[in-house]
């Protein structure tokens, strides 16, 4: 009764304090978030006084169970349900500012111009649908590969409730314009400052859980999940000091300015890609790979090189961003020698990954989850030589600033870290709810088309366009002028735009299937439905020859 | 497993030990970035110093602040790239100085719609306000959002001297009288009756006008479109002084 009391004590304080702030803010957006927040407390407040009260209201909802006997699964469960719904916003989002780019009528100012939704779209697909996934897999994989139940099982929640908070608090600040205008560093300081708590609780709960293992060895997967966890803490940090005008307001300015403020920008935004995006998602396929294939891992030392090269050279890629803009000429040759470089380790993940495969291959032809894994790494591998190839500084002077870059980015987000996240979903939910199976394999099989299919549409639509700009706004005709307005080639690639959004339309639907299955999954429904492979069976053929006598 | 390399031995060690996997994963990826970031903050050549840059008055950090909160970093880049087809179509490339007072940067990484690092001055206040409340009525062809409601939201002046302090502590140049008359600066630069002889002073070559169009308010759309002119036209990167101080630059 006495923690009920000072949990209440603390739901309430956390109230008041942000019911004040929404009361005396110094703008609409920051008083909205103070409200959201307040919302939060109100909800944890009855949630641990109703608990007290009826028990059984809050049953399996919010207990944690207590059979040591069994891995603590709740925050994962929670997890999946999260990493589906985010992914279905962020989709949504992704398709309607494509479509604002095709036709722009679809802006709806002020809440619903491209400006503000474009980071929507962003971080619900990085951080809410990629960070659910991140986080849900991880806590899964630490506790089987450690053998060991998760450290601090109240921490794993409040890291699971906090981390939407912090989704929730930075998808509405956007559309309200609550913004630092940092690419994938929008969110205000105060958000900021939540999401630095958040982040190390999951610290703390992931690498206590490794320290309480019963297995003597850290599995790779660890290793990934560890690297990726500390860097974006130390990002996250050295990018987001800022300044607030006031603490009563969302507005502040950031520390960093100009050319230092850029290169540290994209020190983080391309170790957002290289450790978020890159180092988190090969954790999930050093686990969960070697599971549905049911084959070891290729290579334990490659393994290794491959983490060390990996985690070592992303960092320095950062400025291939920058290059030939008023960052200095060595900041910007260095970047370029470091990306040239991590084609090597990403490779090494690629191949770790798919050599795994050997002596199974037969499951591409038979497992769509396996198939969708395949597909992942394969884009995985294309998407990490297509990046190399694009920081070499003359291929930049013309892909930079163009569509190319975002075909680049869609390429590696919807084929690697998309596919692998729908794959170790599948590979997931029939275990974490006890069911037999998934309710359909089949559905499974159409989202594997409709998502590659959609990706093609999208990549080919963009490297068309980005082409297309770079060539245009360079061109110059015989008498040395240039040759296109800028407008004349925003209407060139119009037709591309419309094709990027078809695209994006069949990934939407791949995923809608998913959801449905995911869903009748849960439910403990299954589809009655042919198996996708059985061996040929004649029954004709099924019976002794008998010698028939000569006509 | 029965591996006779030294290396992968010693490897045995780190993967038993979380502390030490932690700590070697991290000094690893903190190289990179103290190797390529740290020095920008103490070679001289990184921000060649150039004569004209000086702090945003109230009324443009005003309209920085909406471009900011609009995301207009998501189609508009600020960044000249030094390339022929560039300079022609955009200007002079850009100097790292230029955003030396920018909190954020906004060089942005995309070009939907064009660069804007020397929009200043180009086009009329009159066509900025009619292009932002309909783009498409001056350029068909733009996919641009509108931005009507900015002409008819009143600036918030509230805290004009909080915002210059803030920027101050991030080290933003100001002075005291800067920070003392920011909300009379704020107002008095878009109000064509106000006395602006003092603020143009302190902040040379800015520009006091109306520039929405309704001289009897004090609009977001006077501030975005009093950023938008100032934009590149800080320095006059064409002036002999400026051309010959760029022919010493060493840094590309």
């Amino acid at each position: 009764m006495e923690t009920v009391l000072a949990r209440a004590g603390w739901w309430s304080a956390a109230l008041l304090i942000a019911v004040l702030a929404a009361a005396s803010a110094a703008d609409s957006g920051y008083a909205v978030h103070m409200a959201i927040i307040a919302a939060a407390a109100g909800i944890g407040l009855w949630v641990t006084v109703s608990r007290a009260d009826y028990g059984a209201i809050a049953r399996g909802v919010i207990r944690t169970p207590a059979d040591p006997g069994k891995y603590d699964d709740d925050p994962v469960r929670w997890g999946m349900i999260a990493t589906m719904f985010w992914g279905m916003a962020g989709f949504l989002a992704g398709l309607f500012i494509a479509l604002q780019l095709a036709y722009p009528v679809l802006n709806l100012e002020p809440y619903l111009n491209f400006g503000r939704v474009r980071p929507l779209h962003t971080s619900a697909v990085i951080f809410a649908f990629g960070g659910n996934a991140l986080i849900a897999t991880s806590f899964y994989v630490v506790q089987r590969t450690c053998r060991a139940r998760l450290a601090f099982p109240g921490l794993a929640r409040f890291v699971f409730w906090g981390y939407q908070l912090f989704i929730v608090l930075a998808a509405t600040g956007y559309l309200m314009g609550v913004t630092q205008s940092k690419e994938y560093a929008e969110p205000e300081w105060y958000v900021d400052w939540w999401l630095t708590i958040v982040w190390v609780a999951y610290l703390a709960v992931f690498v206590g859980t490794i320290v309480k293992r019963s297995e003597p060895h850290i599995y790779v997967a660890n290793w990934f999940y560890l690297a990726f966890i500390l860097t974006v803490a130390m990002l996250h940090i050295v990018n987001n000091i800022d300044i607030p005008v006031s603490l009563l307001g969302s507005k502040s300015y950031p520390l960093w300015s100009g050319v230092q403020g850029a290169l540290v920008q994209w020190w983080y935004g391309h170790n957002a890609v290289g450790f978020f995006l890159t180092a988190g998602f090969l954790a999930m396929m050093y686990y969960f790979v070697p599971k549905q294939a049911e084959r070891p891992i290729y290579s334990y030392r490659l393994s290794i090189i491959h983490f060390w090269a990996l985690i070592f050279l992303y960092i320095w890629a950062g400025p291939h961003h920058l290059h030939y803009t008023a960052l200095p000429d060595w900041a910007q040759t260095l970047g370029m020698v470091f990306s040239v470089m991590l084609w090597m380790p990403s490779w090494g993940g690629m191949i770790n990954g798919l050599m795994t495969l050997n002596g199974a291959w037969d499951k591409v032809r038979t497992d769509p989850i396996i198939r969708m894994m395949v597909m992942a790494l394969a884009f995985y591998g294309m998407s990490t030589f297509e990046g190399p190839m694009m920081s070499v500084k003359s291929v930049n002077s013309l892909s930079h600033y163009t569509d190319w870059t975002i075909g680049h980015v869609h390429s590696g987000a919807l084929g690697w870290n998309g596919l692998i996240t729908f794959a170790s979903v599948y590979y997931l939910v029939p275990r974490l709810w006890h069911r037999e199976r998934l309710y359909s394999l089949r559905w499974v099989n159409w989202h594997f088309w409709l998502a590659t299919l959609g990706i093609v549409f999208y990549a080919a639509a963009m490297w068309v366009a980005g082409i297309t700009e770079g060539l245009m706004w360079r061109e110059y005709g015989a008498d040395g002028y240039l040759v296109n307005s800028f407008a004349e080639v925003v209407a060139a690639v119009h037709p591309m735009y419309v094709l990027r959004a078809f695209g994006g339309l069949l990934y939407l639907a791949g995923a809608t299937i998913m959801t449905a299955n995911v869903w009748l999954t849960i439910l403990g429904r299954q589809r009655q439905e042919a198996p996708l492979r059985q061996a040929a069976y004649d029954a004709t053929a099924d019976r002794p020859l008998v010698a028939s006598p000569a006509q | 497993m029965a591996s006779k390399s030294p290396v992968l031995d010693t490897h045995k060690k780190i993967e038993r030990n979380v502390t030490l996997l932690g700590f070697l994963a991290f000094v690893v990826v903190a190289i990179g970035g103290i190797v390529e970031i740290a020095p920008l903050f103490w070679i001289d050549n990184t921000i060649e110093k150039v004569k004209g840059m000086r702090p945003y008055t109230p009324l443009e950090q005003a309209g920085r602040d909406i471009y900011v909160r609009e995301g207009c970093y998501s189609c508009h880049s600020q960044m000249i790239r030094p390339f022929r087809d560039e300079t022609e179509r955009y200007g002079h490339y850009s100097l790292a100085a230029e955003s030396m007072f920018d909190h954020p940067f906004q060089w942005g990484s995309k070009r939907t719609g064009p660069d804007l690092a020397r929009v200043g001055g180009r086009y009329s206040d009159e066509w900025h306000v009619q292009h932002l409340k309909d783009p498409r009525s001056v350029v068909p062809e733009s996919v641009m959002p509108k931005y009507g409601f900015l002409a008819d939201t009143d600036l918030d002046t509230s805290d004009a001297k909080g915002h210059l302090t803030a920027l101050g502590r991030v080290g933003v140049p100001y002075t005291k009288a800067d920070l003392d008359k920011a909300e009379e600066d704020l107002k008095a630069q878009a109000d064509p009756e106000a006395n602006s002889a003092d603020l143009l002073k302190r902040y040379p070559k800015a520009q006091a006008r109306d520039f929405d169009g309704d001289p009897s308010r004090l609009t977001e759309m006077d501030a975005l479109v009093a950023y938008l002119q100032v934009l590149g036209t800080m320095v006059d990167v064409n002036a002999a002084a400026a051309q010959e101080e760029l022919a010493k630059e060493t840094g590309r």
